[in-house]
């Protein structure tokens, strides 16, 4: 299938779906309106909303706020993972240790957490930092501890066997092994750092995404709550989209999934 | 003999301990030498040990007994003056060919600017010239088997050491594999330990074939001198009426090994 086909396809799906939508939202069906609009809103109002958003310029303030936390919580959040898992995979006695507690807190639902944070951290960014934090780092640390430890037997003795002392080890084994396994997870850790945002701004905030579409429901203004999140939606593909762009330049060196190099 | 020996193993003894506290002795007794400029094959039947012996030379594995003499000097820690080629892929896979090979340059302190030109005047000696920039995984088996030579050779190690380097090739490559190791050990001659299970292999590119019985406690039962005249051709060696004379020698006493290592495979298949 060509290109043009299958995006004609794919948008033709989004257009079904929206016509609908705004057909059952608006038209009855004998003499039944199917999507009553205070529940559904319809396509248009929908529209409409984002449309005012942009226009005013009152989202982009949101926006903003809503991906500084979420680069904050990935970047604090994948730091920390990589420097506690390439600790724990260097010091079998300290992840011996600690195991059953990293087992405890990451079988925790994160977001029990985020009225903790509320309290200690206040309702700014920070609090919203702190929940993503929790999400992105377990998934960081167990690709970077998982990678350490599985470096190959081989590739490890050859580096001895050209005279590697374990700092170059460090440098051109262990290091490159880590990262390769965390930049696998990048879309998911990225895609957590996004969530941690959005639900620490929608349980407790003055700004943001989340905020937005709490504000919305509060008031049942459904119309809010669905341009809140179809504006959500396009945010984090647009993310997604710059850390594929991002992996595909770090990981030149790897074969790709289907093995046709 | 005035010039040192490059490796001595002396009564060397090689243990594993398993799971349930029992200890597995895979070589015993071992003995053997490779003179500076020898081209030494170990030949035996699969998990005789061989591969064993030569982590024991390279120093990955401290012997039970026994001593390990590298040019006289009694062997502690890793082995710096040898060359190690791996059976499995040993490429740093996020590294490109040209990287792989100025590696063993760079971290000896060698700036990157000096080590990256010898690389790919490497590269360019063992035919990959054109690849320096493709990263392990582009590179066929045969092609990831060159890099990994001018790995190791690029830092001039006094000895080399090959564990079934050539094994996961295919027939053909395996033999302009061997062609080129003989072309760039033509060269400077340096000492070799080549463990390998194809017997032919080891004639063809030998000046010493030694065999090992089959495992567990396997010894070294044989040791032969090959004499066919250098430079060889690997392609042309196998005609040789000398070469067929002593294939058969050795393989009267190889044969047997081998059929002991199947059975007790199988025994053990069978226990389990």
């Amino acid at each position: 299938m060509s290109r043009v086909t299958l995006l004609a396809l794919q948008v033709l799906v989004a257009v079904v779906c929206l016509a609908l939508w705004q057909l059952f939202a608006t038209v009855p069906v004998f003499g039944k309106i199917l999507l009553p609009p205070f529940f559904f809103s319809n396509p248009v109002d929908v529209f409409a909303q984002i449309v005012k958003w942009f226009s005013s310029g009152v989202i982009w303030k949101h926006l903003g706020i809503t991906l500084t936390e979420s680069i904050l919580a990935f970047v604090i959040g994948s730091a920390g993972g990589v420097l506690v898992g390439f600790w724990f995979a260097r010091q079998p006695l300290v992840a011996a240790v600690f195991d059953p507690y990293v087992k405890m807190v990451n079988a925790l639902p994160r977001v029990v957490l985020a009225p903790i944070f509320a309290l200690w951290l206040g309702l700014g960014i920070w609090s919203k930092v702190a929940l993503g934090v929790t999400l992105v780092f377990f998934i960081v640390f167990f690709n970077v501890y998982q990678g350490v430890k599985e470096v190959s037997r081989t590739v490890l003795d050859n580096g001895r066997m050209l005279g590697m002392s374990e700092r170059q080890l460090m440098q051109h084994v262990y290091w490159p092994s880590a990262l390769s396994w965390m930049f696998s997870s990048l879309h998911t850790s990225v895609g957590f750092a996004v969530v941690g945002a959005v639900v620490g701004e929608y349980l407790g905030s003055a700004a943001g995404l989340g905020y937005l579409i709490q504000q919305a429901e509060g008031v049942f203004d459904v119309a809010g709550v669905f341009a809140g999140m179809f504006v959500l939606s396009a945010f984090v593909i647009l993310i997604d989209f710059g850390v594929t762009l991002v992996e595909r330049r770090l990981l030149v060196w790897r074969p790709t999934v289907d093995g046709r190099g | 003999m005035t010039t040192p020996t490059a490796v001595a193993l002396e009564d060397a003894k090689v243990a594993f301990r398993v799971a349930d506290d029992r200890v597995y002795t895979a070589v015993e007794k071992a003995h053997l030498s490779v003179a500076q400029g020898e081209f030494v094959a170990i030949v035996g039947p699969t998990g005789c040990g061989k591969s064993t012996l030569l982590n024991v030379a390279a120093g990955l594995l401290k012997p039970a007994a026994g001593s390990v003499k590298i040019f006289d000097q009694p062997l502690a820690g890793l082995n710096r003056d040898a060359g190690y080629l791996f059976q499995a892929d040993a490429l740093f896979p996020w590294k490109t060919a040209l990287d792989n090979v100025a590696i063993g340059l760079e971290i000896h302190g060698t700036p990157r600017s000096e080590a990256l030109p010898r690389a790919q005047k490497w590269l360019t000696s063992v035919g990959l010239g054109a690849f320096a920039n493709r990263y392990p995984h582009m590179l066929s088996g045969g092609q990831r088997k060159r890099v990994a030579l001018a790995q190791v050779l690029i830092r001039d190690p006094k000895i080399l050491l090959m564990d079934e380097p050539f094994g996961p090739l295919d027939a053909q490559t395996r033999q302009v594999m061997g062609n080129l190791l003989l072309d760039l050990w033509n060269a400077d001659r340096k000492a070799v330990l080549f463990v390998t299970h194809d017997l032919e292999e080891a004639i063809a590119l030998a000046d010493r074939v030694v065999i090992m019985s089959a495992g567990p406690s396997s010894r070294i039962i044989g040791d032969w001198r090959v004499t066919l005249p250098r430079p060889r051709d690997i392609f042309e060696v196998r005609l040789d009426k000398e070469f067929h004379a002593l294939h058969r020698e050795i393989w009267s006493v190889l044969k047997d090994e081998v059929m002991k290592g199947y059975a007790q495979s199988s025994q053990a298949a069978e226990a389990v």
